[in-house]
């Protein structure tokens, strides 16, 4: 759906060259929700803009729905445009217009009739759960409805795909959860191929289906997101892996408990994919002759299924420990001895 | 009964004024503001746009036309008014045909005023979002359709009130204009006002002004508040 080759983007900038962008290639393929994540200044919201020509290349090609961006007369450019929706940070709504004539706004630039244009805001309205809403004015919206305003103007003229720039970095968790479902939804309803960027990991571990990494205007990995979840191979990748899958004060935690006696063992347990389900700890307890403690623990939903890490204290004897290793392993389940022998 | 009363008080405390000449006078000075205000605000709607979609890292860029309109627009904002209406005293000739009367007023009036409410203009849009022209690119709106569907409507409330604020600066305009015999309630005080050293007509006059510029004022909040929905 997305191909990119070689895209360069350059600024020239009073302090010199900026690189924002540097020779990238990047496929995407239809219907999948394709995270972007790095931290700010990687270049993240230079790339998506350059997915739709709001920054034109330095060098190098972008390819949307069969359409070479950068070849487009500005007619043909307009038109394209009309297909890819776009929806940004601080919303960016009209603020003179109520919520329905802010979704009826990209019609009227696409021209379509009155009556139809109408209709088609009543659907999205009803799509995107702002019932009763539509005679309000965007000052008069919370943050969340805001930018559920914002999605459905974006698909108004029905786009093949959809562009978020930080979509939800300006919203409240519980918000942002309700947004990223909402994004979901719609990926499933509508088939729409999806670019979100980021710099937050959980929403990556929410809703992508693959993720790149970037850094410094270069994309450092890529991948499924439980590939990249269980292999982070670049340390800015594990850093962002961290950031969902280990409780926050899992170490003093830890510490704490060691420095406390009566706890033979301590085992990181670490879930990918489908083995969270399995009543793991539950057989261990019963099947071997050992005390089982849940220290700490952390799964984490994602796309493509659960991940996250459990830390158990257990006790008893030596070989009955070891056996409770194998059976772990058996189950493939990483498991990693972070204290006892 | 006791509105006869009231006139004659009136007519008491201002012996001098002649009503008749007064509400003449009012007429001409309302006419002249409104009538340069439309222009002006054509006009100054035109230079701001120009202003704004010219500079640097907006619409239409163009170092040249950006110069040059600022050029003209800091020069005729600069002349002091009263030296503007008569450098423009052969100008107003060949294009009004008369010096006499209110219409010879308009050419200064206007070209006091809209370089006044360009900046204005300009101020306004740039107050806008640079986000929200983004947004409209991004659904692939042009240029034509961001200038009337989003700059102005947006700007709305701002483009107003600098409407109102010059307004007012109109009215003050036109009492300078009495200079020329331009007529209106500034000629009137003068001539017959100060001159004739008959202190009530410039007392009426100076009222009847503040009782303009309050009344517009009144008006273009009212209008700048229903339209803000920020
Ligand atoms: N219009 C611009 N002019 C000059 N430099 C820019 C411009 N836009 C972005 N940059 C620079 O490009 C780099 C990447 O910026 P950006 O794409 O906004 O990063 P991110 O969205 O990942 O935070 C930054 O160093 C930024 O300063
Ligand atoms: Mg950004």
């Amino acid at each position: 759906m997305i191909s990119l080759s070689d895209l360069v983007k350059t600024f020239h900038t009073r302090d010199g060259k900026v690189t924002a962008v540097d020779h990238i290639q990047l496929t995407i393929d239809e219907g999948e929700i394709f995270g972007i994540i790095g931290y700010s200044g990687a270049g993240k919201s230079t790339l998506i803009r350059l997915l739709n020509m709001l920054e034109t290349p330095t060098s190098g090609e972008v390819v949307v729905a069969g359409k070479n961006m950068g070849r487009l007369t500005k007619q043909q450019l307009r038109e394209a445009r009309q297909e890819i929706g776009m929806i940004f940070q601080h919303f960016n709504l009209l603020w003179s217009r109520t919520v329905k004539e802010n979704i009826a706004f990209p019609l009227e630039i696409k021209g379509v009739p009155k009556a139809e244009r109408e209709k088609r805001v009543n659907e999205l309205i009803s799509l995107v759960g702002l019932d009763g809403r539509g005679g309000s004015y965007p000052s008069q919206l919370s943050g969340g409805q805001k930018q559920r305003v914002g999605i459905a103007r974006a698909l108004a003229n029905n786009p093949k795909v959809l562009l978020c720039d930080e979509a939800t970095s300006a919203l409240d968790p519980k918000t942002t959860d309700s947004i990223l479902e909402l994004l979901v939804d719609i990926n499933k309803k509508l088939g729409l191929t999806i670019v979100l960027i980021t710099h937050e990991m959980h929403v990556i571990r929410k809703i992508c289906h693959r993720v790149a990494v970037m850094e410094h205007g270069k994309i450092v990995e890529q991948g499924p997101v439980l590939d990249v979840f269980k292999r982070p191979r670049e340390q800015m990748t594990k850093e962002f892996v961290k950031q969902v899958t280990e409780p926050e004060e899992t170490e003093e935690t830890l510490k704490h408990l060691f420095g406390a006696d009566g706890i033979g063992h301590v085992l990181q347990l670490t879930f990918v994919g489908g083995d969270a389900k399995k009543p793991l700890i539950n057989d261990i307890i019963r099947t071997f002759d050992v005390t089982v403690n849940i220290l700490q623990g952390k799964i984490s939903q994602t796309q493509n299924g659960p991940y996250g890490s459990l830390f158990i204290g257990v006790e008893g004897d030596r070989q009955e420990v070891q056996k409770v290793l194998e059976y772990i392993r058996e189950k493939h389940v990483s498991v990693e001895v972070i204290h006892g022998e | 009964m006791s509105s006869s009363l009231f006139s004659l008080a009136f007519v008491r405390l201002f012996p001098n004024v002649n009503w008749s000449n007064m509400y003449d006078a009012t007429y001409e000075t309302l006419h002249m503001s409104f009538i340069a205000l439309i222009f002006t605000f054509i006009f100054g709607i035109f230079l701001g746009l120009v202003l704004f979609l010219t500079a640097k890292g907006n619409l239409w860029e163009n170092k040249v036309i950006y110069g040059i309109t600022a050029f003209f627009v800091n020069v005729f904002r600069s002349i002091p008014f009263i030296i503007l209406i008569v450098l423009l005293i052969p100008f107003t000739r060949v294009i009004v045909g008369t010096m006499l009367g209110p219409s010879a007023a308009l050419p200064a009036l206007i070209i006091g005023a809209a370089p006044f409410y360009a900046r204005m203009v300009e101020i306004a849009l740039r107050e806008i979002d640079k986000g929200v022209i983004e947004a409209s690119k991004s659904m692939g709106a042009s240029n034509a359709q961001i200038i009337f569907k989003v700059l102005l409507p947006e700007a709305m409330p701002a483009l107003v009130s600098g409407l109102t604020v010059t307004a007012i600066a109109l009215v003050s305009y036109t009492a300078m204009a009495g200079v020329i015999g331009a007529g209106g309630l500034g000629d009137l005080a003068y001539r017959e006002g100060f001159q004739r050293r008959q202190t009530d007509i410039t007392f009426v006059a100076t009222v009847i002004v503040l009782v303009i510029v309050f009344i517009v004022q009144l008006i273009g909040d009212l209008i700048t508040n229903k339209l803000d929905k920020r």
